[in-house]
């Protein structure tokens, strides 16, 4: 199942190129092409299904539908969605995958002090 | 893997290719291992598995993924040699995959990558892997122990205990082919002992295990 996008935060879409360094303080979905590098701190960042990024991405959680090539480093969660091509380590402290999803690279989770974060 | 629990698409689980299980001596040695040390590396050369990451990083491992069989699939690799037969640039494979330092992982899981990788890439990808394991590093790997024909049915391994294998049927889109037009891949070839000694002949040791679904699980120590 895709996760839509809900209209709430920034929206690139898929006839949108980026090349450059993208920060916010609201959740962003990117359904375009954006290469360089993401931080979105406390929020969520979304790679749609038309998504093709090629950046090192820093944010709270991360769900991608669409390609994605450099380090993912995500405070809470880390969702692949079955079309998900990712290409590069991944280090969270929660990570749950769909069966399709495609991943090239490391997966290192950061425990929470005192807590258990297995991949679901 | 169930992802949204509360999907009620029949469709999309009926298509899911039925999954069966094996035990597995080798990777009930490889669990040992992992008990008994923290921080492991672990190298999974299958299909990206939910079940594997989750094995290895629950127990507080760290795992790497990457999917060598599909990635020889790559039709940019194939080329003409000088007598104008198609080949695989086995160069060109191995500057774009397993690309690590020297000496990084405890383990690797090849699964059965040997039996069902193109016949040139075989020795330069276990020359590799020998490169970027630990010595003491423990390596799995699955052979056919008579030949299934080539159509023998290619699986996948998602580990769900310490020496219980899940196998799932492994489909890829043929080079040029469209994504809906998935087949097994082809069994290239049989190893017998004195094969897969030679192939692991730089390694330290290697241990046959015999199973009853005609397959043998070798585990090799760098």
């Amino acid at each position: 199942m895709d996760a839509p996008h809900t209209g709430e935060g920034a929206n690139i879409g898929k006839s949108v190129v980026i090349k450059g360094e993208l920060s916010g303080s609201e959740d962003l979905y990117v359904d375009g092409n954006v290469e360089g590098k993401i931080e979105l701190r406390n929020h969520r960042l979304t790679v749609g299904p038309n998504g093709n990024v090629k950046a090192d991405v820093s944010a709270k959680s991360v769900v991608i539908q669409g390609k994605l090539e450099g380090t993912v480093n995500a405070s809470e969660r880390v969702e692949l969605r079955k079309s998900a091509v990712v290409a590069g380590d991944v280090t969270t402290q929660r990570i749950a995958m769909e069966e399709g999803a495609f991943l090239k690279g490391k997966v290192d989770i950061q425990r929470e002090a005192g807590k258990a974060a297995p991949a679901s | 893997m169930k992802f949204f629990r509360s999907s009620s698409n029949q469709d999309a689980v009926a298509a899911v290719p039925q999954k069966l299980t094996r035990r597995s001596s080798g990777m009930g040695e490889i669990s040992r291992l992992l008990k008994s040390q923290e921080g492991l590396c672990v190298l999974d050369m299958g299909s990206t598995s939910a079940s594997n990451i989750r094995f290895f990083t629950g127990r507080g491992h760290k795992n790497y993924s990457e999917d060598l069989l599909r990635s020889s699939l790559d039709p940019a690799l194939r080329i003409q040699d000088s007598a104008g037969n198609a080949i695989v640039d086995s160069k060109k494979f191995l500057d774009e995959n397993l690309v690590y330092t020297n000496s990084k992982f405890d383990v690797v899981l090849c699964w059965n990558l040997p039996d069902y990788m193109e016949e040139s890439l075989v020795k330069p990808t276990i020359d590799r892997l020998w490169s970027v394991m630990k010595p003491g590093g423990y390596l799995l790997a699955f052979f056919h122990t008579r030949d299934a024909g080539p159509d023998s049915t290619c699986y996948r391994y998602h580990v769900t205990d310490t020496d219980m294998l899940e196998m799932q049927e492994v489909k890829f889109a043929a080079p040029g082919r469209p994504a809906s037009d998935k087949q097994s891949p082809r069994l290239q070839r049989v190893f017998n002992n004195r094969h897969i000694e030679t192939l692991f002949r730089d390694f330290a040791s290697i241990k046959f295990f015999l199973a009853r679904d005609a397959i043998r699980e070798v585990l090799v120590v760098r």
